[in-house]
């Protein structure tokens, strides 16, 4: 990853748009610079999929400027198209092409000629790891082989821009891994990254930045450190044998809810280990012994709940 | 262009892959063909009394059925575009600098030539069965010109219906159409021997010059103005399509 100061990859100042009297997107602002990985994050309904569906040429907006790639969106649609590549939140591959044919078509799409198109194609299938399942129906594919060709079909035009929504989404924990190992390896090739997702960990695992959508607007931007610094959600509950104990541990660490009923007390912590560590140091010089220890970190309801006031289930929106 | 050309490769590719649309669009005319020929046929002819030319029912029928093979044609492209769309891969295609158009004329060019050899091979099925065309070469490249017009055109409007539809469901009124005017024209019998408002509207639908002419066409009769009206026709419904499924491609693909 290159830390000189870069360029804006994609410039976004006041966008907005609605479909018809709902208003889906009031007024973003974005800037996501040259080489690194921004998240937006935000609950199902919250504008993720129209924002990127506005960046990627795809649907038109209402107010607002958009740069990607250097270039206007709305005046100069073709020279973004040339820059980008869209994952979306459907595999979009073709069912009645084998993988390698799925390929060869983004290929011979982008002009590469017959054979620089099947190199490019046998090379990505081998990176993702699709060259056994290469001549089969991508119909027949499970639903990370899907993602992972769809992934390797975005590829094949070498785009400087990847906009990804909601990769994992209905993903199991492992392919999960994979498409994160996948995204690492682009990033560290230099590519920017416009990552949609309704996982915190998920931002967390891969984003530089991630701004916090909510309701069609920009609640938050930051690291993912800035972020759980400003949520109160992350603790560690310990519980105790008796009330004794409990009243003695509260007592020895200060700043704590306590709990008298479930004999547990619940200490503001970021879950890291030097956190714990301390945390257990100052028990054992009180001689206070505990049952059990869980650590809490904040997830995305954590995040929602401290930004917006309201829980992320809350605001489903029906379309 | 070369767009077009992979795009046209890919519906190839298709079709090949998908015997099934192919038997389908070959299949249903020939049993068509052969209920009503077998059928249906003595007591049609009986009825019909002498076709003009003096030949079997089998002589009569044959331009309908043809008729009949492009409409299948249009309505497994109509279900080809509307998978697209519903499966992503248009919107991927949208992401992409490509020309727009070529996602639609590799749609129109694969069915017109799929649709063309569909109609070879009923032809074919229907010699064996007796038909007798005339042996007019001109007359012949003018049967295959009009088939080719009218295939464009409902193909034309088959892509429309397959971008306009939010499922595949949504094709079925297209696909009743497509299969119910041709009962209601000249296809079967002629519209003279119906009553009422049906024969009316058969006399006046747009297949009924186009089977008349087509049939006029293979057998070496007269055509009279029917040819004219059924060219009009043909280029009125291919503009149509066009001009629909252009607007319906621009839009954003928003639902």
């Amino acid at each position: 990853m290159t830390n000189a100061p870069s360029r804006s990859a994609i410039a976004v100042t006041g966008l907005r748009k609605s479909f018809g009297d709902k208003v889906v997107l009031d007024g973003i602002d974005l800037d996501v610079r040259e080489g690194t990985t921004f998240s937006l994050l935000g609950p199902n309904g919250a504008g993720k999929t129209t924002a990127v569906q506005i960046l990627s040429t795809l649907i038109g907006f209402d107010g607002g400027q958009a740069r990607v790639a250097g270039h206007d969106v709305s005046r100069e649609p073709d020279a973004v198209r040339a820059a980008i590549g869209v994952t979306g939140q459907f595999s979009a591959v073709d069912n009645l092409l084998t993988g390698e044919e799925n390929l060869v078509l983004m290929a011979d799409l982008h002009h590469l000629g017959r054979a620089d198109g099947r190199r490019r194609a046998a090379e990505l299938l081998d990176r993702f790891d699709l060259a056994e399942s290469a001549t089969k129906l991508a119909s027949t594919y499970s639903g990370g082989m899907r993602r992972r060709l769809d992934l390797a079909m975005t590829l094949v035009g070498d785009p400087s821009v990847i906009f990804l929504d909601e990769p994992t989404t209905g993903l199991d924990p492992r392919s999960r891994r994979t498409m994160w190992q996948i995204i690492r390896e682009l990033v560290a090739g230099g590519v920017t990254i416009f990552l949609t997702t309704q996982y915190l960990e998920e931002a967390d695992e891969l984003a530089d930045r991630i701004a916090v959508l909510d309701q069609g607007k920009l609640v938050a931007v930051g690291t993912a450190e800035e972020l759980k610094r400003s949520i109160p959600g992350g603790h560690v509950r310990l519980r105790f044998g008796d009330a004794a104990r409990l009243g003695a541990a509260a007592a020895a660490l200060g700043d704590v809810s306590r709990d008298d009923e479930t004999l547990t007390l619940q200490v503001p912590s970021d879950g890291g280990v030097l956190a714990l560590r301390a945390l257990l140091d100052r028990l054992e010089r009180a001689a206070i012994e505990v049952d059990e220890l869980s650590v809490h970190t904040p997830d995305l309801d954590d995040v929602f709940f401290a930004l917006t006031g309201h829980p992320t289930d809350a605001k489903e929106v029906v379309r | 262009m070369s767009d077009a050309v992979t795009m046209l490769r890919r519906n190839v590719k298709h079709t090949l892959r998908n015997p099934g649309a192919l038997i389908m669009t070959v299949g249903l005319p020939v049993v068509l063909l052969l209920l009503f020929v077998g059928v249906f046929g003595g007591a049609l002819n009986t009825g019909l009394g002498a076709t003009p030319h003096g030949g079997g029912y089998i002589d009569y029928l044959v331009a309908g059925i043809l008729l009949m093979t492009v409409g299948y044609g249009a309505t497994t492209t109509a279900m080809a575009v509307n998978r697209d769309m519903t499966e992503g891969i248009i919107s991927r295609f949208r992401t992409m600098a490509i020309s727009r158009a070529s996602v639609l004329t590799g749609h129109v060019v694969g069915s017109t030539v799929r649709t063309l050899v569909s109609a070879g091979l009923v032809i074919g099925v229907a010699i064996l069965l007796g038909f007798r065309p005339t042996g007019d070469p001109v007359r012949w490249l003018a049967t295959i010109g009009l088939l080719a017009l009218l295939t464009l055109a409902l193909t034309w409007l088959g892509v429309a219906v397959g971008l306009a539809a939010r499922t595949a469901e949504g094709i079925s009124p297209f696909t009743l159409i497509v299969q119910v005017l041709p009962f209601l024209s000249s296809a079967f019998v002629s519209p003279d021997s119906m009553s009422g408002v049906v024969r009316w509207f058969a006399a006046h639908e747009p297949f009924t010059p186009i089977i008349d002419t087509l049939r006029g066409l293979m057998l070496g009769t007269s055509v009279d103005d029917s040819g004219v009206i059924a060219v009009v026709w043909c280029v009125g419904l291919a503009v149509t399509g066009y001009l629909w499924a252009r607007a319906l491609f621009r839009r954003d693909p928003i639902r």
